[in-house]
């Protein structure tokens, strides 16, 4: 919420800078199941936000005495990568970067039967690699779709959005100089089976209505975010029944058949 | 499994609970089935399922599994059965008499078992036994992972797909619970029963798996096992 330094941030048309209107999201590109190594991951790209996220486990908490005998721990970790911003950012952990990382455990934790689990722990490791406002929710949406791929059980699917209010007008999915030069910034996460609100924070002044208002905003816009989040997921496990719906591939031959073949080649 | 089975999503309604009864992976909230998991949709007899795609092992009493010593304790060794959390096993559970302190010349770390959960708490305690008839030490062999939700699929109905395999493939083969599989005998053979169990555990959740999996040993072994005594013979 800086100083804004004279940019136009709504045109006399209500077009925003990077020409949406008001009530309008960032294009959003999602790919479910992106590394080999974790046991779920996602990429999100959403308008020039570029999140990485990777689920490991569940598995046992050590050291033990962060247990939880009941259910497991979701264990949140969000990082911006030192080349993710215009300035270098300081890589390691700040103030920022735990805070998001708390609120994010705790909306999963929501939502993730962590009952069935008792003693383990869940890891969620976000890594921002080019930041553009709105990433900690570009972080949580990615990180819903690699908890799904992992095949972790949820009560349903988290998507989120935010909405702000720049030069008066309230705005959905501020991009980098609206959330800079903007007056408010309202992000909100739902669990779209149940419409139960998982995170809510709040940056700037609202009134009372106004912030019903942008709340109304967000919770629509988290459709759009979940009908991309839905097509990642599809794609990615109808991809996989595809690829295998091809034709049997013929029986490779080994090294040793090979050899076989050559000596009684020789031989005859 | 002759037609396509529909795909949810973790939170997706599946129907309503006053005609489906919801069991693995979904469960009934309020008037609705809702799934709890991402996977196929199976509804069977006005039962419901979600067969997972992907997840993690999870024990049960009873489970024959093949698990890698981890650590070996002076009184007990741990093991890592792929599950959550790692089992330990006690050395009364051991099929030798087993001095305090002397575990390490028994099992080693790195050291393959044949085991079988012995119990598992509401906790989630698990503990092994190597106490029952064929469970051992593995010795010599491959060991080869598939993801544990494809178990079912490679053993097929009473273990109709792994005979399937033993048909065409001379050698010895445990499948675990876990999704680890125990492989020995001559490299040829070995190579083929990896390939074959490959194809099933890609191939897990598509119709006509049988046929597919004989087709490949048919065109890798044309006549299976019983061909190589003939030609033998003669």
């Amino acid at each position: 919420m800086g100083v804004n330094p004279g940019i136009e941030l709504i045109d006399k048309n209500g077009k925003r800078t990077d020409g949406r209107k008001v009530d309008e999201v960032r294009p959003i590109h999602i790919e479910a199941g992106v590394l080999h190594r974790a046991d779920g991951s996602a990429y999100l790209e959403w308008g020039n936000n570029k999140v990485m996220a990777a689920v490991y486990g569940p598995r046992e908490f050590n050291p033990r005495r962060f247990q939880k005998a009941d259910k497991c721990v979701v264990r949140c970790k969000y990082n911006m990568a030192a080349f993710s911003t215009s300035d270098r950012k300081r890589p390691g952990p700040d103030r920022r970067s735990q805070e998001i990382s708390k609120v994010i455990a705790d909306a999963f934790e929501n939502v993730v039967l962590t009952e069935k689990w008792p003693r383990g722990v869940i890891d969620i490791n976000m890594e921002i690699l080019q930041a553009d406002a709105g990433t900690r929710i570009a972080a949580l949406t990615a990180a819903a779709v690699a908890l799904a791929d992992a095949g972790i059980p949820m009560k349903g699917m988290v998507a989120g959005c935010a909405t702000g209010k720049v030069d008066g007008k309230l705005c959905v999915d501020l991009n980098g100089p609206e959330d800079n030069y903007g007056e408010s910034d309202l992000p909100v996460a739902v669990n779209m089976t149940t419409g139960e609100i998982v995170l809510l924070q709040m940056d700037g002044h609202l009134t009372g209505r106004e912030f019903e208002k942008a709340l109304d905003m967000t919770v629509k816009a988290c459709d759009q975010v979940y009908q991309a989040q839905r097509d990642a997921l599809e794609r990615r496990f109808t991809a996989k029944l595809d690829e295998l719906e091809k034709d049997t591939p013929a029986p490779r031959r080994g090294k040793q058949q090979e050899a076989k073949e050559v000596v009684e080649a020789e031989v005859a | 499994m002759s037609q396509k089975r529909e795909l949810v999503i973790a939170g997706d309604a599946i129907g309503p609970a006053s005609e489906w009864k919801a069991t693995t992976g979904c469960k009934q909230v309020g008037d609705v089935v809702v799934a709890l998991q991402s996977g196929l949709l199976a509804k069977y007899n006005g039962k419901v399922s979600v067969i997972p795609l992907n997840g993690s092992y999870e024990p049960r009493a009873g489970d024959t599994v093949v698990g890698i010593v981890s650590e070996a304790n002076p009184g007990n060794w741990i093991i890592d059965i792929r599950a959550p959390w790692d089992a330990p096993m006690h050395v009364s559970e051991a099929p030798w008499r087993v001095d305090f302190g002397e575990t390490m010349a028994y099992l080693r770390p790195g050291d393959a078992i044949l085991c079988k959960i012995l119990f598992v708490d509401g906790q989630k305690k698990v503990q092994v036994t190597l106490k029952d008839r064929n469970l051992t030490k593995l010795e010599g062999g491959e060991l080869m992972e598939v993801p544990p939700v494809k178990v079912a699929r490679i053993i097929g109905k009473n273990g109709s797909m792994l005979n399937l395999i033993k048909e065409y493939v001379e050698c010895w083969l445990f499948v675990g619970q876990n999704g680890r599989i125990w492989i020995n005998g001559e490299p040829d053979e070995v190579l083929l029963a990896k390939r074959a169990i490959r194809l099933i555990a890609d191939e897990a959740h598509l119709p006509g798996l049988t046929d597919r999996v004989r087709a490949f040993l048919e065109a890798s072994k044309p006549g299976g096992v019983d061909a190589d005594l003939f030609t033998e013979e003669e």
